[in-house]
C-alpha cells in the first residue's frame, strides 16, 4: 500500500453518536427547563457510552489489523493534541473568571479602583478572598474555607505522583516490558481513584461543614466550577487509563506502536497540570 | 414580467411619496448625520466623527479610484496580456506605514476627547439613574427627591389606531430636570437587567449595569428638552423606555426641586386619608394606563396566552380574592412577565389600580381598597 | 458491524449513504446544502424583522416575537449559514487543493456535520416552547439571558454546546488535514491562500469555541444551580459575561471573514490572469489579523464603563487591525493592476466583495474611536457596519466561491446570464437595505427595537424594500444551482482560463475519490509563492 493513502471505511458510529447526543440534549433541556425528561437524558447518556465503546473498538480492531499507516497515526496525534489545546482554552475561561472576579469585580464592589463608586450600592460590603460574605445578605456565604494544606495537598501529591508513575509505565512500554508497564499503569489508576475519593470527601465536608456550596456566592461558584470540571476530567482520564490497562493486558501495544496509550498519557498530564493551577489559585492564593 | 416591473415601481415610488409628506417627528438636529448636540463635549464628539468620516471617505475614494481605474483600463478587451510582477517588499512596507500614520492621526484627538469625557470630578448636581424594566428612576442625591419616568405615548398610537404625535415614543410623564450651565454627574445603575441611558444631544451613552455604578456627566448650555432612548436590549419593552431631559435655569431648577418635595409630602399625607371610590377609580385608570396596559391592554382584554385578560377574570376577582389580587400586584409572579410593583408604585397608586381593576371594564367586585390597607400589608416598609 | 479490511469500498446506497458518508466531497455538499437552508430560514426571519420595521408602529408582530426573531436571525446566520458554508467549502476544496484523498479524520468529519442539524433543530424548536424562544439577542447578555430569560434558554445553551463541539472537531480535522495530508513536496508556503486562511481560521476556532462553551456553561449554572457568576449580589459581575463572550465573539467575526479573504485571493488572480500580488504578505497579514483579534474584544463594550486605560488599549489595538487588512485590500488591487481582467460571475461577486467589505471595514474603524462609539454604539450604524462585512462581505465571498467551483462540483458551468442577473439584483438590493442604515443609525435609531420614532421612518422604508429585493433575488441563486446540477454547458477540468491549483488537475465533475495516489507537486512550477 505504499505511496497511497489509507482512507477509513464509512461507519455507523458517528451517526449513532449524533442520535444519542440528540436524545441526551432533548432530555437534559426538558429536565432543566420544565423538570421532565430525566429518562431521555439517561438513555442518551447510556447511548453515548455504548457508541463510544463500539466506535473505539472498531478503531482498535482496524489498528490491530495493521490498516493504519504512519500518516493516519500522525493525524490521530495531531487531532488529540489540538483537542487538548481546546480543553486548555475551556479551562482558561474559568481561570479568567476567577482572576477577573478577584482583581476587578470584588474590589469595585468594595469601593476600590476605577469603579469604586459602586460601593454606594453595597455600603456594608468588604471584599476578601475567599469571599465569606457576599455583597447581598440574600446570598449566604460559606462559614469556612478548605484548608489547602490538608486534603488538597494530599491530592496534589497524589496527582503529581500519578504523572510520575504514568511516565514510568510509558518508559516500560517503550522497552516492551509489558508486565512492569501494567504495574505502573495500575498504580497510576489507583492514585487517580484515590484522588477522586479524596475530592469527594472534600465536597461532602464543604457542603456539610463549611456551608461552601454552589449557591454560596462567587467563591463557592468558582470553587466548584474549577474543581468540578477538573474532577470530571480526572474521571474521564481514569476511565481512559483503565481501558488502556485492559488493552495492555490483551497485548494491544508494542514498544513502537502504542498511540492509544500515549494519547491517554497526554490527557492525564494535561489534567495534572490543570490541577497544579487549581491548587495554586483556588486553594493557596 | 410587466406586472413585476409595475409592482416594483409602485414599491419604489410609494416611500418617496410618503417621505415627501412625512415631516413629523423630533430629530436631533439632523435626520441622517450625528447631531452636534448642545454641550461642549457633544460638539467635540461630532467634529471627531466628521474628521474620521472624512478620512475614511478619502481613503475610500483613493482605494476605489485606483481599483475602478484598473478595472476599466486593464479589462480584457483593452489589455490582452497581463503583466508578470507579483511582489515588492518596498510597496508592502509603504502601504503598511501609510495607514499607521493615518491611524495615529485619528488616535490623537480621540484620546484627548476621551480623557475629558472621563473626568467626572467636581460635579455640582448628582443624579442617580436607575434602569427598571421598562422605566427610568431618577434620584437627586442629597436632595431627597426621586421619581419614576415612564413612556407617555398612548397605546393607541403604537397600535396605529391614532395619529402619532411628533414626539412619538420619545416622550415621558416626568422628565429629568437639570439646570443649565452646571456640571451634572450621572450615576447609573439598574434594578434588573442591563439598560443603557442615552441622550444623543448630550453625547452621553452609558450602560446601567445591575449591582454596579457607572459614571458620566454633562454640562448643558442651552435650556430645552433633549430626548433619547434606552440603548441596550432589555426585554420586550426595550423600544418603549425613552429618556427625556429638560434643561432649565438654576431658579427654575430650585423651584422644581421644591415642588417635587411638596408633592412627595402631599402623597404621604394622602396615604392616611380615606379615599372615595371615584377618586380611586380616576387615579387607578391613570396608573393602569401607565404601568399595566402595555401587557394587560387598555381594556383589560390582555393578550392571551402570554398576558392574561383582567376584564372578566374570575380567578382574579373570586379565586384569589382581594388579598391575592393585591399580593400579585405587589410582588408579581416570578417566572412570568408579571413584575412586582411594591417598589415602583406608592401605596395610593396600588390601592387605586387594584380598585380600578376590580370595578372597571364590566368587572363588578364592588370592593374598594384604601392606601392604608396596602401600607399595613407592606408592614410599614414604605 | 462487519470489519472492513479493504480500503477501497463501495458507498452504501440510498439515504443511508448520506448519513454514513465519510467522503469529503459528500460531506462538503451536505454542509453547503445545510447552510443554504439556514440562509433561507435566517433570511425569512430578517424579512419578518424588516416587514415590521417598514413603518413606525406595531403592525405585524409583538415585541417579544420581534426579539426572538432578531436573536434567531443573528444566531442562525452566524452559526448556521456563514460558518457551515465555509466548512463546506473547506471540506470540498482543501483536500483537492493540497492533493489529499480525503480529510485526515473522515469519521469525525461525518460526526461534526451531523451534529449541526441536531443543534439547529433544537434551537429552532425553542420558538414553539412554553415561554417562547431565546429573546436576548445573539450576544445573550446576562442577566437578561439568565435570571430574566425564558425557560427554553437551557435548550439554547445545549444547542450552542453541540454546535460548538461540531466546530471544534471540524477545525481540528482541518488542521490535521493541512499539516498532515499535503502531497509530497508541498511546503506550507506553497499552499493556496484559501488553505492558509482556513488553517488560521481553524486555530481561531479551536482557541475560542471552548471559551464560548465555558461561558454558556456558567450561564447554565447561574440559571439552574444558583451560582452567581453574573450577579453582583453574590460577588459576580454581569460585565464578566461580556468579556468572556467577546473574547470568543470578536475572533468569531474574523472566523467569518478570513476564509472569505482566501476565496477572493483565488478568484481575483484567476480573472485578472495575473498572479496574486504579495503572496507572502497575504499570509503574514492573515496571521497578524488573527493574533490581533485576541486583543480587541472590549471594543464591543465601550459603553459598559471600563477604566480609561482599558478603553485606550482596546481602541488602539482595534485601529491597528486596519493595517494588515489594508495590506490585503491593496494586494488585491495590485493584482488587478495591469492584469487582463474579465468579468465572469465569480469575479463580479469577488470585486463587489472588495468594495463593500472595505466600506464595512472603514465604518469599523469609525466604531473603534471610543468617543464617537458612544454615539454609534447599539444603533443602526453598527447594524450597517456588520452587515456590510457579513452580507456583501462574507456572504458574497461564499457565493463567489460557489460560482467559481460549481463547474468542478457538477461538471457544468452555471448560467452566466442568470448569474449576472442574480449579481446585479443582489448588489442593488444589499445596498438599498444596508446603506440607509448608516443614516438612521447616525440620526439616533437604536437597534433591536420593533418600533421607532417618526424621524427614522423614511430610511427604514427604503431598507425594508431593499431587503425584500435582496431576499427574493436569492431565489435566483437556488435556480442557478439547481440548473447547474442538472446540466448546462459542460466544463473542462480547468474551466477558468487563468486558474491555478491542484483542484483544476482533476476532471470536472471531480470523481468521488481523487488523489488516491499523491499528485506530483513541483514548487518551482506550481507554488503560488514561486519566484
Ligand atoms: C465579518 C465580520 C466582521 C469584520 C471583518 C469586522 C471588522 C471590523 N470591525 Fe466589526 N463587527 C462585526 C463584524 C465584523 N467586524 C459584528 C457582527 C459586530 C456587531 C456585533 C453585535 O454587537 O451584535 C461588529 C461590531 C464592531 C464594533 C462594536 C461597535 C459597537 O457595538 O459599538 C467595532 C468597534 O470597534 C468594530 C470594529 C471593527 C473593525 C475596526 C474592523 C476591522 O477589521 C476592519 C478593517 C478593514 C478596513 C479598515 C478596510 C480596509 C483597509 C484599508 C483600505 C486600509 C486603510 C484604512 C485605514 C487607515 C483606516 N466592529
Ligand atoms: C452572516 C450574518 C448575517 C446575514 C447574512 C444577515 C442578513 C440580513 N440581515 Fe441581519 N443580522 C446579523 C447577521 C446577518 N444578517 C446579526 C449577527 C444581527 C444582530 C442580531 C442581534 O441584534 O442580536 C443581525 C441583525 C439584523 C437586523 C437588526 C435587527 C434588530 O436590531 O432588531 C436587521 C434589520 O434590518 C437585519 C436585516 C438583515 C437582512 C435584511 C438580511 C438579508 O441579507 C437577508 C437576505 C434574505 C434571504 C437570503 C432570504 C431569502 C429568502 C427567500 C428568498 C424567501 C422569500 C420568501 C418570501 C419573500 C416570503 N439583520
Ligand atoms: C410586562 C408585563 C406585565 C405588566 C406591565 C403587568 N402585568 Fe399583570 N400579569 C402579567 C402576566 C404575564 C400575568 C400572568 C401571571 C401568571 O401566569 O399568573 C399577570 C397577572 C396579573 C394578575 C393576576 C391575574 C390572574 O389571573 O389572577 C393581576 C391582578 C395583574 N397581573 C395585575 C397587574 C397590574 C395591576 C399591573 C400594573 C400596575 C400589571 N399587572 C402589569 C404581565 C404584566
Ligand atoms: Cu432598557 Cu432597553
Ligand atoms: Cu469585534
Amino acid at each position: 500500500m505504499s505511496g497511497s493513502y489509507y482512507v477509513p471505511a464509512a461507519s455507523h458510529w458517528p451517526i449513532a453518536a449524533v442520535v444519542a447526543i440528540a436524545l441526551m440534549a432533548v432530555g437534559a433541556g426538558n429536565e432543566l427547563a420544565y423538570g421532565r425528561g430525566g429518562m431521555l437524558l439517561v438513555f442518551g447518556l447510556l447511548g453515548i457510552m455504548w457508541v463510544i465503546f463500539h466506535w473505539f473498538a472498531d478503531v482498535v480492531r482496524e489498528s490491530r489489523a495493521g490498516l493504519y499507516d504512519e500518516q493516519m497515526d500522525r493525524s490521530f496525534r495531531q487531532g488529540m493534541g489540538w483537542f487538548i489545546f481546546s480543553e486548555v482554552m475551556f479551562f482558561a475561561a474559568f481561570f479568567g473568571t476567577l482572576f477577573y472576579v478577584r482583581a476587578f469585580a470584588l474590589p469595585w464592589l468594595d469601593g476600590e479602583g476605577a469603579k469604586g463608586i459602586t460601593a454606594l450600592l453595597w455600603p456594608d460590603f468588604t471584599a476578601s478572598w475567599p469571599l465569606m460574605s457576599p455583597p447581598s445578605s440574600e446570598v449566604k456565604g460559606p462559614t469556612g474555607t478548605v484548608d489547602p494544606w490538608h486534603l488538597p495537598l494530599i491530592n496534589t501529591v497524589l496527582l503529581i505522583s500519578s504523572s510520575v508513575t504514568l511516565t514510568l509505565a510509558h518508559h516500560a512500554l517503550k522497552v516492551d516490558k509489558r508486565f512492569t508497564c501494567l504495574n505502573w499503569l495500575g498504580l497510576t489508576l489507583v492514585l487517580g481513584a484515590v484522588f477522586l475519593v479524596v475530592q469527594g470527601i472534600e465536597y461532602v465536608e464543604a457542603y456539610q461543614q463549611l456551608g461552601l456550596t454552589l449557591q454560596a456566592g462567587i467563591y463557592g461558584g468558582t470553587f466548584f466550577l474549577l474543581t468540578g470540571f477538573h474532577g470530571i476530567h480526572v474521571t474521564l482520564g481514569a476511565i481512559i487509563l483503565a481501558v488502556m490497562w485492559l488493552r495492555l493486558m490483551n497485548g494491544h501495544f508494542s514498544g513502537h506502536q502504542h498511540f492509544g496509550f500515549e494519547a491517554a498519557a497526554w490527557y492525564w498530564h494535561f489534567v495534572d497540570v490543570v490541577w497544579i493551577g487549581l491548587f495554586l489559585f483556588v486553594y493557596v492564593f | 414580467m410587466r406586472s413585476v416591473v409595475g409592482l416594483l415601481t409602485i414599491w419604489l415610488l410609494w416611500p418617496l411619496g410618503v417621505a415627501a409628506k412625512e415631516g413629523e417627528g423630533v430629530d436631533y438636529g439632523s435626520r441622517w448625520n450625528m447631531t452636534t448636540g448642545v454641550t461642549e463635549l457633544s460638539r467635540e464628539v461630532h467634529s471627531l466623527h466628521m474628521i474620521i468620516f472624512a478620512i475614511c471617505v478619502a481613503i475610500a475614494v483613493v482605494v476605489f479610484g485606483v481599483m475602478f481605474w484598473s478595472l476599466i483600463r486593464y479589462r480584457r478587451s483593452q489589455n490582452k496580456k497581463s503583466a508578470h510582477f507579483h511582489e515588492s517588499t518596498a510597496v508592502e512596507i509603504l502601504w503598511t506605514a501609510i495607514p499607521v500614520v493615518i491611524l495615529v492621526a485619528m488616535a490623537v484627538p480621540a484620546t484627548a476627547t476621551l480623557k475629558k469625557i472621563y473626568d467626572a470630578s467636581e460635579s455640582e448636581v448628582d443624579v442617580l439613574v436607575t434602569g427598571y424594566q421598562w422605566r427610568w428612576r431618577y434620584e437627586y442625591l442629597n436632595e431627597g427627591v426621586s421619581f419614576f419616568s415612564n413612556l407617555s405615548t398612548p397605546a393607541e398610537q403604537i397600535k396605529n389606531q391614532q395619529q402619532k404625535s411628533d414626539t412619538y415614543l420619545l416622550e415621558v410623564d416626568e422628565p429629568l430636570v437639570v439646570p443649565v450651565g452646571t456640571k451634572v454627574r450621572f450615576l447609573l445603575t439598574s434594578n434588573d437587567v442591563i439598560h443603557s441611558w442615552w441622550v444623543p444631544e448630550l453625547a452621553v451613552k452609558k450602560d446601567a449595569v445591575p449591582g454596579f455604578i457607572n459614571e458620566s456627566w454633562t454640562r448643558i448650555e442651552e435650556p430645552g428638552t433633549y430626548r433619547g432612548q434606552c440603548a441596550e436590549l432589555c426585554g420586550r419593552n426595550h423600544a418603549f423606555m425613552p429618556v427625556e431631559v429638560k434643561a432649565v435655569s438654576q431658579d427654575e431648577f430650585q423651584q422644581f426641586l421644591a415642588q417635587k418635595r411638596a408633592q412627595a409630602e402631599a402623597e404621604k399625607a394622602s396615604e392616611s386619608k380615606q379615599w372615595s371610590k371615584d377618586e380611586l377609580m380616576a387615579k387607578g385608570e391613570q396608573v393602569y394606563a401607565t404601568y399595566c396596559s402595555a401587557c394587560h391592554q387598555p381594556q383589560g382584554q390582555g393578550l392571551p396566552p402570554a398576558f392574561p385578560a383582567l376584564a372578566g377574570n374570575a380567578n382574579m376577582i373570586e379565586a384569589s380574592g382581594l388579598q391575592g389580587h393585591i399580593e400579585r400586584v405587589l410582588y408579581g409572579k416570578s417566572g412570568t412577565a408579571m413584575p412586582g410593583f411594591a417598589e415602583t408604585l406608592s401605596a395610593a397608586d396600588i390601592a387605586a389600580v387594584v380598585t380600578y381593576e376590580r370595578n372597571a371594564w364590566g368587572n363588578d367586585a364592588g370592593d374598594v381598597v384604601q392606601p392604608e390597607t396596602i401600607n399595613t400589608m407592606l408592614g410599614g416598609e414604605k | 458491524m462487519q470489519m472492513q479490511t479493504e480500503h477501497a469500498h463501495e458507498p452504501p446506497r440510498g439515504w443511508m449513504r448520506w448519513l454514513l458518508t465519510t467522503n469529503h466531497k459528500e460531506i462538503g455538499s451536505l454542509y453547503l446544502l445545510f447552510s443554504l437552508a439556514m440562509l433561507f430560514v435566517g433570511g425569512i426571519m430578517a424579512l419578518i424583522i424588516r416587514a415590521e420595521l417598514f413603518q413606525p408602529g406595531l403592525q405585524l408582530i409583538q415585541p417579544e416575537f420581534f426579539n426572538q426573531m432578531t436573536t434567531m436571525h443573528g444566531l442562525i446566520m452566524v452559526f448556521g449559514a456563514v460558518m457551515p458554508a465555509f466548512v463546506g467549502l473547506a471540506n470540498w476544496m482543501i483536500p483537492l487543493q493540497i492533493g489529499a484523498p480525503d480529510m485526515a479524520l473522515p469519521r469525525l468529519n461525518n460526526f461534526s456535520f451531523w451534529l449541526l442539524p441536531i443543534a439547529f433543530g433544537l434551537l429552532l424548536s425553542t420558538l414553539w416552547m412554553e415561554g417562547g424562544g431565546p429573546n436576548f439577542g445573539w450576544t445573550f447578555y446576562a442577566p437578561l439571558s439568565t435570571t430574566y430569560a425564558p425557560p427554553s434558554t437551557s435548550f439554547f445553551i445545549l444547542s450552542i454546546h453541540i454546535a460548538g463541539i461540531s466546530s471544534i472537531l471540524g477545525a481540528i480535522n482541518i488542521i490535521a488535514t493541512i499539516f498532515n495530508m499535503r502531497t509530497p513536496g508541498m511546503r506550507l508556503m506553497d499552499m493556496s491562500l484559501f488553505v492558509w486562511t482556513w488553517l488560521i481560521t481553524a486555530f481561531l476556532l479551536v482557541a475560542v469555541m471552548p471559551v464560548l462553551a465555558g461561558v454558556v456553561t456558567m450561564m447554565l449554572l447561574d440559571i439552574n444551580f444558583g451560582t452567581s457568576f453574573f450577579n453582583a449580589a453574590g460577588g459576580g459581575d454581569p460585565v464578566l459575561f461580556q468579556h468572556l463572550f467577546w473574547f470568543f465573539g470578536h475572533p468569531e467575526v474574523y472566523i467569518m471573514i478570513l476564509p472569505a479573504f482566501g476565496i477572493v485571493s483565488l478568484i481575483v488572480p484567476t480573472f485578472a490572469r495575473k498572479r496574486l500580488f504579495g503572496y507572502r504578505s497575504m499570509v503574514y497579514a492573515t496571521a497578524s489579523i488573527a493574533i490581533l483579534s485576541f486583543t480587541v474584544w472590549a471594543h464591543h463594550m465601550f459603553t459598559v464603563g471600563l477604566p480609561l486605560a482599558a478603553q485606550l488599549f482596546f481602541m488602539y489595538m482595534t485601529m491597528l487591525i486596519a493595517v494588515p487588512t489594508g495590506v490585503k485590500v491593496f494586494n488585491w488591487i495590485a493584482t488587478l493592476f495591469r492584469g487582463s481582467i474579465s468579468f465572469e460571475v465569480p469575479m463580479l461577486f469577488a470585486l463587489a466583495f472588495i468594495v463593500q467589505f472595505t466600506i464595512g471595514g472603514l465604518s469599523g474603524v469609525m466604531l473603534a474611536i471610543v468617543p464617537a462609539d458612544y454615539q454609534y454604539h447599539d444603533t443602526y450604524f453598527v447594524v450597517a457596519h456588520f452587515h456590510y462585512v457579513l452580507v456583501p462581505g462574507a456572504l458574497f465571498a461564499i457565493i463567489a466561491g460557489v460560482y467559481y467551483w460549481l463547474p468542478k462540483w457538477t461538471g457544468f458551468y452555471p448560467s452566466e446570464s442568470l448569474g449576472k442577473l442574480h449579481f446585479w439584483l443582489s448588489v442593488i438590493g444589499v445596498n438599498l437595505t444596508f446603506f440607509p442604515m448608516h443614516f438612521s443609525g447616525l440620526a439616533g435609531m437604536p437597534r433591536r427595537i420593533p418600533d421607532y420614532a417618526l424621524q427614522f421612518a423614511d430610511f427604514n422604508m427604503v431598507s425594508s424594500l431593499g431587503a425584500f429585493i435582496f431576499g427574493l433575488s436569492q431565489i435566483l441563486l437556488l435556480i442557478v444551482i439547481y440548473r447547474c446540477v442538472k446540466g448546462g454547458k459542460p466544463a473542462p477540468a480547468k474551466p477558468w482560463e487563468g486558474a491555478e491549483g491542484l483542484e483544476w488537475t482533476v476532471p470536472s465533475p471531480a470523481p468521488l475519490h481523487t488523489f488516491e495516489q499523491p499528485p506530483v507537486f513541483d514548487p518551482q512550477r506550481d507554488s503560488p509563492s514561486r519566484a
